[in-house]
Parts: structure tokens; C-alpha cells; sequence
């Protein structure tokens, strides 16, 4: 085996995938949470795009570890398998996964970018070394999570909306309330975002803080957050009455708590997805080093600045193409009102921030697909439409065979040309 | 996440109540109506036809609009049937005013004598009764905005309530009417019959308004 030749083209070609895999997974997914609030005006796209892009590359860089470590090692023998194998595999992960996500913008089809770099992986294992070196009890799990993830984020998100159903809305006086209550959902999002990070969650930038001690400066960053929580909230212009419309103000206000779960759902969403542009490509790149040097690395955790750049290369793709869905999204007449949002939202940013913590791959759309039928459930919603659930599930089942299928002729492909 | 915005489908409450407001705005027309048949102004009763017929189209594609979009794919807060109940009782409103203003103008009835007022009454009160299940009805997406919460459904129910009174007084308003009516019966002839037809109408627009509530109180209570 030639490493000066081979090799680096393989690092080349999975580093250009794992880049445009960032970037699409930034321009995609992160602009709709956001486009609600450009579009009631209480953000503009640029403050939009940089208060996203700043949650989106820290969930990637300080939550990011644990996903990424499945997709890289999880779920494969690593003892099974060559450097040479795995560096074709994870090629073909990427590849297959790429293409699928390059079809799906193409053609507007709900594919998961996760569920395809599952199932890619499970393919070339497969083939490569047979089904023996397939973790299949770690795959079972992932595969029970994508049911499990929305179930949880839609009971969430029916129990959160009857709490701001009894808490605000449904009160005598729901503008006021609205403004006391609010800090209170700063203080859980800031404080559950600290304890994800701090908890064990640091240990690739050698920060490895106790349970007290974690608990003790996410308690501070969560009072942090409820403190601009309530200059926010208590800033935040709620316009005129409306006699006929008796809740517009209050949806005013609601808007900041909606900037606020948006956030949220970035940082969950780099915490989850940065695993799916980064994780094969760590696993190149440790498979490489230890090519090279003789060091087994695929026990030693994933180095930090990869997890940067697929944080930064999410904020690109946010930066460079998100504002256009922003736009798109703001423009159009939502019948899902802020505090509809803020309750879908908060419930899936906490289950999938969960899942990150749990190093579960797990669908960002699903998961909110989950949340915003929970909060049909508890008769929010007008109108939720049961198509788009039925294409969704379709959807999730045709992912896996086609993404494994296409790992597969990758996986051939390049141990053909690169070996 | 574009799927988000998919699966929020279009709510059906604007709509019900945009057709509630249509059919409301031809039941309100039968106030001039009758200041019409009173005045004995042919020109005008036409006029008012005219009028009534074009609304009443208005609110019937509303209608169509309506049940061409709410397919049963869509799970909503309130139960399809129950809305498109409602939806029928709201038609029925606009119906009975056409009807009303049809058979004015086809006879070219005029409010004379000693049912004049009493006729009056029933119809501004009827009219009333109408626009007290708009009011209700205006309350379907602060219900959705609630989750139904218990103090929207208790304001919703109070609303309904006020209805019900409404309609009750209504009911003494036609039995005053219509006493006026068979008493003047031998002068009247044969017309007494259209006159009776007619003051069953009108008494019809607050009966179909009040079973618009009565149905909302049902769905409001699941």
C-alpha cells in the first residue's frame, strides 16, 4: 500500500463530502426553526443567522463528541476490520449519504441524513467483513430510538403545551403572564444546555468538571439565561390591542421565547447532526494516523477540531444558503403561531439533546414531527396534516435499504480505484 | 424541516368563520327588508333580493371551499363532523334569508296595519340572535389558541347561553306575531298563509343561529 499516493486522496475526497454534508445540513434544517421569528420581525435574517449559526457550532463543538464517536466506531467491530477496509467503508458511508442527501434537496423528499449514514454503515460492514461485524444490538437501539424520539418528543410537547395552556394562555391576564413565566423556560434551556456540555460532556478539550460542579455552573448559566430571558421578555414590544384577535399580543411576546427554543433546536441539531458529516471522516482520518504511525486511535476520543469544522462548515451552509429559507419561511403565513412553536421546539431540542448526550443518532425532522403532533394531540393545532406523517414514515423505511445499497457500490468502487 | 410548515395544515376555523360572517351579512339584510315592506317600496324589496341572492352565493362558495378542504387525512382540534354540522347550520342561515327575501319580493308583500311592529320586533331580534352565533363562532380560534382551556370554554359557553336567551325571546317575539296575524286572518284571505310561512322564517334564522351554539357547546365539551 502506497500512504503517500493513496491515502491522502482518500482524506481529500471524504473531507470535500463531509464539508458539503455540514454545509447542507446547515442550509437545510436550521433555517426553519428560525424563519418564524425573522418573520414576525423580532429578529432580522443577520441577527437570526448569527444567534443560529453561534448555538448550531456549539452544540457541534461542545455536544457533538458523543454521536460523532458512534457513527465512528459505534457501530462496526473495529477489531474486525483493516484500516484499509474502513478507510473504503466510511468513504462509501459518506459518499452514499451525500448523494442521497444531494437527491433529496433536489427532489424536496424527507430523507434523513441520519438514517442514511446508519444504514450506509450497516451496508459496506456488512459486505465488507459480513454481518458479524455489524454491532447489531447498538443498531437495534439507534433503530428503536427513531420510534422512540418522537414518541417522547410529542409527549413532551402535549405536556408542555398544557403547561402554557394553564400557566398563560388560558389566563386572565395572558400578556402579563407570559412576561413572568418566560424566564423560567430561559432558566431550563440554559441550564439543561450546561448540563449536556459540562457533564462528562468535555473531555476532548480536557475539561472534566464533577457532577456537583457541573450541576453548579450550569445552575449559573441557567440564572444567566433567565436574566436576559426577562430583560427580553419584559423589552419585547407586544403592539396594539386587537379586540377580535384577543391572543396577539401575548404571540408577540411569545415570539422571544421562540428565538430562545429555536436556539435550542440549533444546539441540539449541531449536538446530533454534526456526527453525520463528521463521524465517517474521523474515522478516516483515525484509521490514517494509525496507518501511519502504528497507534491504535480508535479508542481515544474524537479530536476536537473536527467537531469545529463541521460546526463552522453548518454555520456556513446556514450563512450562505439558511437566509434564503429564512426568507422563504418568514414570507409565508404560518398557521403554527410562536407559542405553538415554542412548545414543539422545546420538546424536541430536549429529547434530541438527550439523545446527543446518550451518543443516539436521531432525526432532527422527526423528532419535531413528533413534537408538533403532540401538540395537535392537545388540541393547539387547527389542523395537522396526516399525509406528511404517513410520507415521512415511508420515508424512514426506504432510507435504509437504499442508503446501505448505495454504501455498498461505493464500497467497491473505492477499494477498486484506491487500493 | 420544510416538512414542519407541511404538516401544519390549513386550519379550517378561518374559513368558519369567514362563512359565518357571509352568511350573518344576508341574515342582517332583512332588517332593510323589511323597512322595505313597510315603506311598500317594490323598487326597494327587489333591490333587496338582488342583494340577499348575491351574498347568499358568496357564502355558498365559502361553503364549497370549505368542504373541498378538509379532508379526512387532516387531524384537527375539533372533530370534522362536528364542524361541518355547524357549517350546515350556518348555511341554513343564509338559506332562510333567501328564502324570506325571495317570497317578499315574488308577492310583493307589505307591512301594514297591526303587524307591523310585531313583525319588526321579531325580525331585529331574530337578526340579533344571529349575530350573537357570529360573535360565538369568532371564538373558535381563541379556542384552538387556549387548547380549549377552561376559562375560553366557560366564555365560549356563557356566549351561548346569551344565544339561547335570545332565541327564547325570539319564540315569545313569533307567538305575539302571530296572533297578530290570525286575528287580521279573514281580511287577509289566502295571503295569511304566506304571512304565516314568513314569520316562521324569521323565527328560523335565531333557531338555526342558536343550533350553530348548541353544537359548538357540544364540541367544546369533548
Amino acid at each position: 500500500m502506497n500512504l503517500f499516493l493513496d491515502i491522502p486522496v482518500a482524506i481529500w475526497i471524504a473531507g470535500i463530502v463531509a464539508i458539503y454534508m455540514a454545509w447542507s445540513i446547515g442550509a437545510n434544517d436550521v433555517a426553519n426553526a428560525m424563519g418564524t421569528s425573522v418573520g414576525s420581525g423580532a429578529l432580522t435574517i443577520w441577527a437570526a443567522i448569527l444567534v443560529a449559526g453561534i448555538f448550531e457550532f456549539s452544540g457541534a463543538f461542545l455536544a457533538g463528541g458523543h454521536v460523532t464517536d458512534t457513527v465512528r466506531k459505534g457501530m462496526l467491530d473495529m477489531d474486525l476490520m483493516s484500516n484499509d477496509q474502513l478507510i473504503w467503508g466510511m468513504l462509501a458511508a459518506l459518499t452514499s449519504a451525500g448523494t442521497l442527501l444531494l437527491v433529496a434537496t433536489r427532489f424536496g423528499l424527507p430523507i434523513s441524513t441520519t438514517h442514511s449514514i446508519v444504514g450506509a454503515i450497516v451496508g459496506f460492514g456488512a459486505v465488507s467483513i459480513g454481518p458479524e461485524a455489524v454491532k447489531w444490538g447498538k443498531i437495534w437501539s439507534i433503530v428503536a430510538s427513531w420510534v422512540t424520539s418522537p414518541l417522547i418528543s410529542g409527549t413532551l410537547a402535549y405536556g408542555i403545551f398544557q403547561l402554557t395552556r394553564s400557566l398563560i394562555l388560558d389566563r386572565k391576564d395572558p400578556l402579563a403572564r407570559v412576561r413572568q413565566v418566560g424566564p423560567f423556560f430561559f432558566f431550563y434551556v440554559f441550564f439543561i444546555i450546561g448540563l449536556v456540555t459540562l457533564f462528562k460532556g468535555l473531555k476532548h478539550v480536557d475539561i472534566d468538571p464533577s457532577i456537583q460542579e457541573s450541576l453548579l455552573y450550569s445552575l449559573g448559566l441557567g440564572l444567566f439565561g433567565a436574566l436576559i430571558g426577562t430583560v427580553l421578555l419584559r423589552r419585547a414590544q407586544a403592539g396594539k390591542k386587537d379586540p377580535g384577535q384577543r391572543f396577539s399580543q401575548t404571540e408577540r411576546v411569545f415570539v422571544v421565547l421562540q428565538i430562545l427554543t429555536a436556539c435550542a433546536v440549533a444546539f441540539a441539531h449541531g449536538s446530533n447532526d454534526v456526527a453525520n458529516a463528521i463521524g465517517p471522516l474521523a474515522a478516516i482520518v483515525g484509521a490514517v494516523n494509525e496507518g501511519a504511525t502504528g497507534v491504535v486511535s480508535s479508542k481515544s476520543p474524537v479530536e476536537p477540531w473536527m467537531l469545529a469544522i463541521g460546526g463552522i462548515g453548518i454555520a456556513v451552509g446556514l450563512a450562505t444558503w439558511g437566509y434564503k429559507v429564512m426568507e422563504t419561511v418568514g414570507k409565508k403565513i404560518t398557521e403554527l403561531t410562536p407559542s405553538r412553536g415554542f412548545a414543539a421546539e422545546l420538546a424536541a431540542a430536549t429529547t434530541i439533546v438527550i439523545a446527543s448526550r446518550m451518543g443516539i443518532p436521531v432525526s432532527t425532522t422527526h423528532t419535531l414531527v413528533g413534537a408538533v403532533l403532540g401538540v395537535g394531540l392537545a388540541r393547539g393545532i387547527g389542523a395537522v396534516d396526516l399525509r406528511v406523517v404517513a410520507t415521512i414514515v415511508a420515508s424512514w423505511v426506504s432510507t435504509l435499504p437504499l442508503a446501505a445499497g448505495l454504501a455498498i457500490f461505493f464500497y467497491y468502487f473505492f477499494k477498486g480505484v484506491l487500493s | 424541516m420544510a416538512w414542519i410548515d407541511k404538516l401544519v395544515g390549513r386550519s379550517p376555523v378561518g374559513p368558519m368563520q369567514e362563512h359565518m360572517t357571509a352568511a350573518v351579512v344576508c341574515a342582517r339584510q332583512i332588517v332593510p327588508l323589511v323597512e322595505a315592506m313597510i315603506a311598500g317600496d317594490n323598487a326597494a324589496i327587489a333591490a333587496q333580493r338582488i342583494e340577499i341572492d348575491r351574498l347568499e352565493n358568496a357564502a355558498d362558495d365559502i361553503k364549497h371551499e370549505i368542504r373541498s378542504h378538509m379532508p379526512r387525512r387532516l387531524m384537527m382540534a375539533m372533530e370534522r363532523r362536528d364542524l361541518l354540522d355547524i357549517l350546515d347550520f350556518q348555511d341554513s342561515i343564509a338559506d332562510v334569508a333567501q328564502d324570506i327575501a325571495e317570497l317578499v319580493d315574488q308577492r310583493q308583500m307589505h307591512l301594514t296595519g297591526t303587524l307591523t311592529e310585531p313583525f319588526r320586533a321579531l325580525a331585529v331580534r331574530s337578526v340579533e340572535a344571529c349575530e350573537q352565533g357570529k360573535k360565538v363562532i369568532d371564538e373558535l380560534d381563541e379556542l384552538i389558541e387556549t387548547g380549549f382551556g377552561d376559562r375560553e370554554v366557560a366564555r365560549v359557553e356563557s356566549m351561548i347561553s346569551e344565544l339561547g336567551r335570545i332565541e327564547t325571546e325570539t319564540d315569545e317575539l313569533l307567538d305575539t306575531a302571530c296572533r297578530s296575524l290570525f286575528a287580521i286572518e279573514d281580511e287577509l284571505g289566502v295571503a295569511s298563509l304566506y304571512w304565516h310561512q314568513l314569520l316562521l322564517w324569521v323565527a328560523d334564522l335565531a333557531d338555526y343561529a342558536e343550533r350553530v351554539g348548541n353544537r359548538l357547546r357540544l364540541l367544546v365539551a369533548k
